[in-house]
């Protein structure tokens, strides 16, 4: 009896200093630490942020030992069908109604762009694993946005730079008709210009092309050293493999400048075999990244993707810096995630910069030619790896959230 | 280099002889939907599945059962056929009297509910498929190299919707299948197994997407999404050739192939638009499409 | 009489709807539910399977974002401007579709509807598939605070029995008459002497000006417009819609976007968005096999049998 009235008093007293504002900064919200992932679970994007997002951040929940603070952590999920209005409408109901800290995962970019809208009007962290675009961390930046994986900006000069300054100077763009697609093409045309190459020529193809025979020959009048495929899925599986069939990449360098794996093993291998792209986390690099991996595909039954190996990161990051905020508040959270470096076997040599862009380690990889390949995941061979601070944009003044 | 007019006359050529090659590639395509519409008056929007049924099918048999590309183009239509043929038994049958909206309702949950299952199963980045070695290679012309693939996609796309229509228009066959559909009563009279020959159109309908399924796989991305972004475009063809006519769905294909070859080099932002800017000017002046019997 | 009792059990269940649901995923089941009624007006009451309404939907929303967050419209200046704006692309693609019939017709639709996309696609103002964001909700009047989801979902309910209320109107009139006559026998109305094109005319502009309305709304609520809403997977949705819920019936829309909303929010929610295809077109295919007729049409049946 005693025990339980002693037990109600406190619950009273928990109560009261939860409804006073002052101690909300204090503590775990409605005493546990809540996750929405929100990505593609069955669209074009499903392999390389859907489910499997969802995976890794459970792995990475359970890895941190399921609770924080003494306070359990729970992780939900949804599709946001890549519709902007259904993700943006799906965040705000779980903060509205749900009670969700923070939402991880975070692929198209246009649907990113909405959520990240709300999670910032109502000061709740973004994680951004797959997101391409740059805007995030630049001309929409905000202090609760993380973004974590790679950037439109990582992979066009961690691909690009390289093949220019070895003397391949005249490029030719195949871009894809939408927001993503011109994004990746200005970024890549400068650096192409800053390093004294030239654009032959480009051409916009709308999303969800069958067939590119046609680019792919205008591409070859062009007279391009480089041709460089500014797209992604399944707009690049069908771009490369008529490049192959048209020998173009007899006569000119093909670029893919956004692969992820599930594309690589899309692709033939006699075709793809060689190319160089950009990725931001490859599963055989070393002993470290093998061993996550090998666990991620027992659950997920297929090896990780970029964004997949970036959700587990940030994930555990962000539970980190939630347990020495002692806090998960999320201006307390952010200043002490900005404020520890991230470090595990995706984040290498990492800072999460003031402006919400994680900067790490980024790697030269080429697609293997058949005779490489041990079995259907050995696809990459890393050729170098690339220091953060040289391949993302500077933080631009207005988005250092640390002067403030 | 030649040119007219400020335009490079060998890259038109090019563009042109691309145009053709998707095309054939397009009346293949349009070929069973204009059957399965002209004779039997339902509008399968289940085609695009069927077609990346014939895609996965080619691979399926390849990577599992040790078949090869050119046993494949023979035995995966056959197998697509079968389930178009159990499909149309079990599920389309039932609603066959009912008015077209319902075949077409029908036949788009089935290409939603194919689509799922296989994204379900196999993911949504797709598969790789190499082209037969046979294949390998290309000629080169005076103005651009012909990959023997895509030569082999004309000759075969001739051979099938050449073959197709002969069979239809022209032998006792067709005949038969034409007057079975304009008048089932009086054909179940004279004999004829009127419900047997329009599940095997049926069939031999879906086979053909199947076909074409298994043409496109060492070319596309052999994904689950890939029917989908064709099918409309697809569909909008044998609607401009008037719904009905097998030698107009033929002659739209390749004449849209050239028209949207010509955008990709003027203006590609267009190139998967222009063809519903054709179709709403034929509709408009033709109303029963280029081909089509006004009713 | 029977069914005003009906409306006002309807009404009143919608005005409490929010104290138990969340009000944002009840704006949407209204946003849609007013889409498909206007869908549904001709579909079900003129017999026009238009395949190319989202043009209209997404049009209103488009012309609505963008006012607002550039003109500084208020809301409801803004809704009303996306409906006109939608009402006249309706004026013009309808005098272009109603000269054709049956399949013809949706072909029209669906190709006009297309080119409407290729224009959201490329015109710089609609920022692509990144759409319209942040349009702000604004201040209704000039002093009802949107932003408050409650104020909000009021606002959103009062537009739905608006546009309710005219569609029933419509159907009811002696122009409604006309419109059954025309789709249970055309040449026979014809030969009374109407002027059957322009009746169709009329119903496509209506339609449309409130699937703008719709679309506006929808806007409103989430703040954002997108390519989404042109796309022709919705044109295809809005039929799902009223197929299940019942073509030709005034309330099967409703029940239809319910039901449909209902759906995709539970399939979007965990593992089963994995399944999500699977079981929408499960759906297609057990309404078209089974009921035809739809929830309501079905009900209306059942009624029918056993009184």
């Amino acid at each position: 009896m005693k025990a339980m009235q002693k037990s109600l008093m406190t619950a009273a007293v928990v109560a009261a200093t939860a409804l006073s504002g002052a101690a909300q900064a204090e503590g775990i919200s409605d005493d546990k630490v809540k996750i929405g992932v929100l990505a593609d679970m069955g669209g074009v994007y499903a392999d390389i942020c859907g489910p499997g997002c969802v995976t890794a951040v459970e792995m990475a929940v359970e890895d941190f030992g399921g609770s924080v603070l003494g306070k359990p952590i729970e992780v939900i999920s949804a599709d946001d069908q890549l519709k902007p209005d259904v993700g943006s409408a799906k965040v705000r109901q779980w903060i509205e109604s749900e009670q969700v800290d923070t939402v991880a995962g975070l692929v198209s970019s246009a649907v990113v762009g909405a959520a990240t809208k709300v999670l910032t009007d109502n000061k709740k962290i973004a994680l951004i694993s797959t997101a391409a675009s740059n805007a995030f961390t630049t001309s929409s930046c905000s202090p609760y946005n993380v973004h974590w994986t790679y950037n439109v900006t990582a992979v066009a000069n961690g691909t690009v730079k390289p093949m220019v300054q070895a003397g391949k100077k005249k490029w030719f763009f195949i871009t894809a008709d939408y927001a993503f697609g011109h994004a990746l093409e200005k970024v890549a045309t400068d650096v192409v210009e800053q390093n004294q190459g030239e654009v032959v020529g480009a051409v916009r193809a709308p999303l969800g092309t069958t067939d590119f025979s046609s680019y792919v020959l205008q591409a070859q009048a062009s007279g391009a050293d480089v041709v460089a495929l500014a797209n992604a899925g399944a707009d690049t599986v069908n771009s490369l493999k008529t490049a192959a069939e048209f020998g173009l990449t007899q006569t000119a360098d093909v670029a893919g400048l956004l692969v992820f794996t599930p594309n690589a093993q899309a692709m033939d291998p006699s075709t793809a075999g060689g190319m160089t792209l950009t990725t931001g986390f490859y599963w055989d690099y070393d002993d470290a990244t093998r061993a996550w991996s090998a666990r991620f595909k027992e659950r997920h039954g297929a090896i990780p993707a970029m964004g997949h190996a970036g959700a587990y990161s940030m994930t555990m990051h962000y539970l980190k810096a939630v347990e020495a905020a002692g806090t998960d508040d999320s201006d307390a959270v952010m200043a002490k995630m900005k404020e520890m470096k991230p470090d595990d076997f995706f984040a290498r040599n990492a800072t999460l910069r003031a402006d919400g862009r994680m900067v790490h380690d980024m790697y030269t990889v080429k697609i293997k030619n058949p005779d490489e390949r041990r079995d259907g995941d050995d696809i990459f061979k890393v050729v170098d790896v690339l220091a953060g601070d040289q391949v993302y944009e500077p933080m631009l003044p207005e988005c250092n959230f640390a002067k403030s | 280099m030649a040119t007219f007019l400020g335009i490079n006359l060998f890259g038109l050529f090019g563009q042109l002889l691309v145009g053709l090659i998707n095309g054939s590639f397009y009346a293949l395509l349009s070929l069973g939907l204009a059957i399965i519409f002209g004779l039997l008056k339902i509008i399968n929007f289940a085609q695009g599945a069927m077609y990346m049924l014939g895609a996965f099918g080619a691979w399926l048999a390849l990577n599992h059962l040790g078949i090869n590309y050119w046993a494949a183009l023979v035995l995966v239509p056959l197998a697509v056929g079968a389930i178009g043929i159990l499909l149309e038994r079990v599920l389309v049958r039932p609603i066959a009297h009912e008015d077209h909206l319902y075949s077409l309702l029908l036949t788009f949950g089935i290409a939603l509910m194919l689509q799922g299952l296989f994204t379900h199963l196999f993911g949504s980045s797709g598969m790789p498929y190499a082209i037969p070695d046979e294949l390998k290679g290309g000629t080169r012309l005076p103005f651009m190299y012909l990959p023997d693939y895509r030569a082999w996609i004309i000759v075969a796309s001739a051979v099938v919707c050449g073959g197709t229509w002969w069979m239809i228009e022209k032998t006792r066959l067709g005949a038969y299948l034409r007057a079975g559909t304009e008048n089932p009563q009086l054909m179940q009279a004279f004999g004829i197994n009127v419900p047997l020959m329009v599940t095997l159109t049926f069939g031999f309908g879906v086979a053909l997407a199947g076909f074409a399924g298994v043409m496109a796989a060492p070319v596309y991305s052999v994904s689950p999404e890939m029917g989908s972004n064709l099918l409309i475009v697809v569909f909008a063809i044998v609607v401009i050739g008037g719904m009905g006519s097998i030698g107009g769905a033929i002659l739209t294909g390749l004449g849209m192939g050239i028209v949207e070859g010509l955008t990709k080099y003027f203006y590609p932002e267009a190139s998967t638009t222009v063809i519903f800017l054709v179709m709403v000017i034929v509709l408009l002046l033709k109303p029963a499409g280029l081909f089509g019997k006004e009713a | 009489m029977n069914d005003k009792k009906l409306y006002l059990a309807l009404f009143i269940l919608a005005l409490a709807a929010p104290a138990v649901l969340y009000p944002v995923f009840l704006m949407k089941v209204l946003c849609f539910a007013l889409f498909a009624c206007a869908f549904n007006l001709l579909l079900g009451f003129a017999g026009l399977l238009s395949f190319g309404h989202a043009a209209f939907l997404g049009t209103g929303g488009y012309v609505t974002g963008y006012l607002m967050i550039n003109a500084g419209l208020t809301p409801e200046l803004g809704i009303l401007a996306g409906t006109l704006a939608a009402g006249l692309l309706g004026a013009v693609y309808g005098k272009l579709a109603v000269r054709r019939e049956g399949i013809y017709f949706a072909m029209v639709t669906l190709a006009l509807a297309q080119l409407a996309f290729f224009f959201y696609l490329q015109a710089p103002f609609t920022g692509g598939e990144d759409g319209l964001q942040g349009v702000p909700r604004g201040e209704l009047f000039g002093f009802i605070d949107l932003s408050n989801n409650l104020a909000m979902y009021y606002f959103v309910l009062a537009i739905f029995v608006f546009g309710f209320w005219l569609i029933r109107r419509t159907v009811h009139s002696p122009f409604g008459q006309v419109l059954k006559a025309i789709r249970e026998n055309e040449p026979r109305a014809i030969s009374l002497g109407y002027n059957v094109n322009d009746y169709k005319w009329l119903a496509f502009v209506i339609s449309s000006a409130l699937a703008g309305l719709a679309g506006s709304t929808k806007t409103l609520v989430f703040q954002l417009a997108s390519l989404n809403d042109v796309h022709w997977h919705l044109s295809g949705e809005v039929v799902l819609m009223t197929l299940v819920g019942g073509m030709g019936t005034l309330l099967g829309p409703l029940v239809g976007a319910g039901a449909i909303v209902t759906i995709q929010n539970y399939l979007s929610g965990g593992e089963l968005g994995n399944y999500i295809h699977i079981i929408l077109g499960a759906i297609f295919v057990v309404c078209v096999l089974a009921f035809r007729s739809g929830i309501v049409g079905q009900f209306q049946k059942m009624l029918k049998q056993n009184f």
